[in-house]
């Protein structure tokens, strides 16, 4: 692993891993409707995009339900792995573990025809949920983004000094007090991150979306998969580029602010 | 110089404090029951509807199946439940292929993402610190980007008039474009890119902890670089491969979006015969049957295979 | 400070009539098939620095976590003050506990640390923070109120948590190895601090600790702790002096032990025949009939080393010096007896020109018959 071979294999690596999106992105500013022949620059796609209603109304859909899927999933998730990790006994402490992390492992389109053979026989049932919907694919998004949140937020509580807790308690703090004066305080910044992976997740979720959702509710993913399963379209690479760019500002502002709590002295 | 009693020093809050430890008991309970209920109705009693329509009919009707239940002439219940769809499965041969070709294919891109994953992850672990995390951000940095548009972005670049093709051409190295895109090999890039930082990620965790001196250790004790390596630091890294490996191979074995997206027709994956059973020909009791055979072919040994592991974690 | 009237005062578990503060009986504690805490009674009184000294994995720290609530005990009660403490969550009990790893709230200054438990007494904001200010005073840190617990040292933190915890007056304090976490010399300097703290509040201490002379410094009382079981309660002078048992002797100090049978006693003087030594004489112990196996221990400082041969020591042997150490204010030699008996001595080091007795000298070793102490267990 010495010498010439490493470097390379690192060198070679990151080029596999940047060189699609950098051509994606490249590609984005091309004139031409053939996405890989060079026809001049040109922002023309941009345009086309902004003027794209069904691909607008699809982007907001999937923020609104990236939005409430991430927050139910970190409460759920959070009270999960509180749960597992502070009550030591209780009935169904094993059938708990099992599903709050099975999700990891289950294949999407799995768990997104269970889920759609559930919503069709409960609306058989008991009439609720009426039709298929943005509601359904928060249900769905949340269940599997649960699972996320629920592992990190385990290891953050199991890595934190249990005294905390019993200091609270020692100091006339009742259990309810102290979940909410000192243990959420303590795991927040890990249930940030848990709540922006599920957010991540949800917005780019395919394959359960498309199993959940009714009509009027294509989310983005399901709109781009629509458009490239035909062909590479040069409005998607304006999209991806959008993309990436919200992703870097995202990940400049979080450097910066870590760098700025590590100041801090956090 | 008492303390007072606690109970009658500040009785109000004492009181509320009381109350809540009184609460604390069914409090508790609710919030056991919260996430509890949750996962119990949505996602382990849809498996029991999967494994009841699994048993049922195909109709032209709202829904698509045959109720398991009917009411016979005479009033009484009776229950229609036929093992029809399994023994579909079990003869056509399509099926049969579909798994194990996901297998194939999963196994292969595994062994690929670790691979290349493995000097990258060696290499990050061995910068020193401002560049290390730069590096690590780097590799995470495309997972948070849309995973559907970096299976587009290898679109442009194997298609037949793609960035690669054309780049030989124009180079003079081929005549003709090579046929890249539809085939299991276009399959195999886009799983171990997708997938790649799962791969580095556990062995960058797993080789940053390797200390240093063992690596000294075994130099002073006359082991060329090459030995070391095969001697000391992979077979302590065996963890960061299985766990890598795991993390490439489950999600690969049930991918959907890049068999359909850049896999031929006859790129074969379970995954996408589910999907097309579903949506294609609109058979739900057959892909509930499919899904059932994949989760007890494919997730129940896996789950176990974690289960074991985490239990010797532990020991 | 007046001087106290007698001893009953100041130790009142010399008293027979004297009443415990707390009381715990026949404490058992059981972690599944591991017994943490087996069968344990203890009574500690008002204003005490009680120390419980062991091991880690003793039980000692289980036992302070049940006299403040957190783990329930198999068996048996604990009453603090009158008050039978089973059914009393932490939270509604009158102890307060600095832990071990002082488990200072991060996300809160330290001044809204020491305010917290307060807050949950009910205690209005002003009032609240007003007594923060006083405590935070008095172990003298008022000037980083406003600071986070992760900028303070050490030290700092130590004494926020012990501002924390005293702030509510408990009647009980529990302090769990309350100066690990410290170096060495601010570790001294804190004992005697936390005496004075102690002493001014008249707030009732226990000291959970497994350093020795922690223990020997702090305590009013030391119970010394093996295996869930309370090896022996006593002051700190009385464990040192008359250890009742050879892992108490070997746990406090360091010690010789001389394996032997009682072998004639007389009114005012008893011999037992040891394995090393020979005969030794020493003076006669209740409770002991002859023939019985016993132990004679000797501390090492107890051993007089003299080059020539000691006129009037009933005891004394004739040996080589084997090792020696010099380390300032004593020196400690092992000799090696003729029958190859190894003993452990060390001599303080008085005089600063003295001819010091160094390696391979011949040399005389010899003890008071009262320096030994006979054990029989």
């Amino acid at each position: 692993m010495r010498g010439w071979f490493l470097p390379l294999a690192v060198v070679l690596g990151f080029v596999f891993l940047y060189a699609p999106i950098v051509s994606l992105v490249v590609f984005s500013f091309n004139d031409s409707r053939l996405v890989t022949v060079w026809g001049g620059v040109s922002t023309r796609w941009y345009g086309e995009l902004l003027r794209d209603r069904q691909i607008i109304n699809a982007a907001w859909i999937s923020l609104q339900v990236a939005f409430y899927s991430a927050t139910l999933a970190t409460i759920i998730g959070t009270l999960g792995a509180f749960v597992l990790t502070r009550f030591s006994k209780f009935t169904g402490r094993l059938v708990l573990t099992a599903m709050i992390t099975a999700p990891l492992v289950m294949p999407e389109v799995i768990t997104g025809l269970s889920l759609l053979l559930l919503f069709v026989s409960m609306e058989q049932m008991v009439g609720w949920p009426a039709g298929r919907g943005m509601p359904t694919v928060v249900i769905a998004h949340t269940t599997f983004c649960a699972a996320f949140v629920a592992v990190i937020a385990q290891s953050r509580l199991r890595s934190m000094d249990d005294s905390l807790e019993e200091a609270a308690r020692d100091l006339g703090a009742g259990p309810v007090r102290v979940f909410f004066d000192v243990t959420l305080p303590v795991i927040a910044p890990a249930l940030v991150a848990g709540w922006l992976l599920a957010f991540t997740l949800s917005l780019d979720d395919l394959v359960i979306a498309s199993f959940v959702s009714g009509p009027g509710a294509s989310t983005l993913p399901m709109v781009i998969f629509s458009k490239i399963r035909l062909g590479v379209s040069p409005d998607v690479n304006a999209l991806a580029t959008i993309i990436i760019g919200f992703v870097l500002i995202a990940v400049v502002i979080a450097g910066w602010l870590m760098r700025r709590a590590m100041r801090k002295g956090l | 110089m008492s303390a007072g009693n606690a109970l009658t020093r500040s009785a109000p809050w004492r009181g509320t404090a009381w109350a809540m430890g009184k609460l604390g008991i069914s409090g508790r309970t609710l919030v056991i029951a919260i996430p509890m209920l949750w996962l119990l109705v949505f996602f382990l009693a849809p498996f029991f509807v999967l494994g009841r329509i699994s048993l049922a009919e195909a109709i032209i009707a709202r829904p698509p199946y045959t109720p398991l239940f009917e009411r016979g002439p005479d009033g009484s219940l009776q229950i229609i439940a036929s093992l029809e769809n399994y023994r579909f499965l079990l003869e056509d041969a399509l099926y049969r292929n579909a798994y194990l070709s996901s297998i194939r294919i999963a196994l292969v891109s595994t062994i690929f993402a670790l691979l290349i994953g493995y000097p990258i992850a060696y290499y990050i672990a061995r910068a020193p610190e401002p560049k290390r995390s730069l590096l690590l951000l780097m590799v995470i940095l495309p997972f948070w980007t849309s995973f559907l548009l970096r299976v587009y972005a290898w679109m442009g670049f194997l298609r037949s008039n793609g960035v690669i093709n054309n780049t030989l051409i124009s180079l003079g190295l081929i005549d003709s474009p090579i046929q890249m895109m539809q085939t299991d090999f276009a399959v195999y890039i886009g799983i171990v890119y997708t997938y790649l930082p799962f791969m580095i990620l556990p062995l960058y965790a797993n080789l940053t902890k390797l200390d240093g001196a063992l690596l000294e250790a075994a130099a002073d004790l006359g082991a060329s670089p090459m030995v070391t390596f095969f001697t000391v630091t992979l077979p302590l890294s065996l963890p960061g491969i299985v766990a890598g490996s795991m993390l490439v191979f489950i999600p690969a074995i049930g991918e959907y979006v890049i068999p359909a997206l850049l896999g031929g027709p006859d790129t074969l994956m379970i995954g996408r015969v589910l999907w097309d059973e579903f949506f294609g020909s609109r058979d739900w009791p057959v892909a509930s049957a499919v899904a059932i055979v994949m989760l007890f072919l494919v997730v129940a040994p896996i789950m176990w295979l974690q289960s074991v592991q985490n239990r010797r974690e532990e020991g | 400070m007046a001087q106290p009237a007698g001893a009953c005062e100041t130790k009142p578990w010399r008293s027979e009539a004297a009443k415990p503060f707390i009381s715990v009986r026949n404490i058992v504690k059981q972690f599944g098939d591991f017994t943490a805490v087996a069968n344990v009674d203890l009574d500690i009184y008002k204003g005490e620095l009680f120390c419980l000294l062991g091991e880690s994995g003793c039980g000692k720290s289980t036992l302070l976590r049940m006299l403040a609530g957190f783990e329930h005990p198999t068996s048996g009660t604990i009453t603090i003050d009158g008050e039978n403490m089973a059914r009393v969550p932490p939270d509604r009990r009158p102890t307060n506990m600095m832990f071990q790893s002082y488990a200072l709230f991060p996300h809160m200054s330290v001044e809204k640390n020491v305010a917290y438990g307060l807050l949950r007494e009910g205690l209005p904001r002003a009032e609240a923070y007003a007594r923060a200010g006083e405590m935070l005073r008095m172990v003298k840190l008022e000037k980083l109120a406003r600071r986070k617990p992760d900028q303070l040292s050490g030290g700092q933190r130590q004494r926020v948590a012990l501002a924390r915890a005293l702030v509510k007056k408990p009647k009980l304090l529990l302090l769990d190895e309350p100066l690990g976490a410290l170096d060495k010399k601010l570790r001294e300097e804190t004992q005697f601090e936390l005496i004075k703290i102690q002493e001014s509040l008249g707030v009732t201490f226990i000291v959970v600790t497994h350093d020795q002379d922690e223990a020997m410094t702090l305590a009013t009382r030391i119970g010394v702790m093996k295996d869930g079981v309370i090896e022996q309660i006593g002051e700190p002078r009385e464990i040192y002096e008359t250890p009742n048992s050879r892992f108490v002797a070997d746990f406090i100090g360091s010690v010789n032990l001389f394996e032997g049978k009682i072998d004639a006693a007389a009114p005012d003087l008893m011999r037992i025949e040891t394995q090393d030594l020979g005969a030794v004489l020493l003076p006669p112990q209740s409770g002991l009939t002859l023939g019985q196996p016993v132990w004679g221990a000797v501390r090492p400082e107890r051993f007089a080393l003299s080059r020539a041969k000691p006129e009037t020591a009933p005891n004394a042997w004739h040996g080589v010096v084997e090792e020696m150490g010099y380390i300032g204010h004593m020196s400690h030699y092992r000799i090696r007896l003729a029958n190859g008996v190894l003993i452990r001595a060390s001599q303080s080091n008085r005089l600063r020109d003295e001819d010091p007795i160094s390696w391979d000298e011949k040399v005389w070793i010899s003890v008071q018959p009262s320096a030994f102490r006979v054990l029989t267990r």
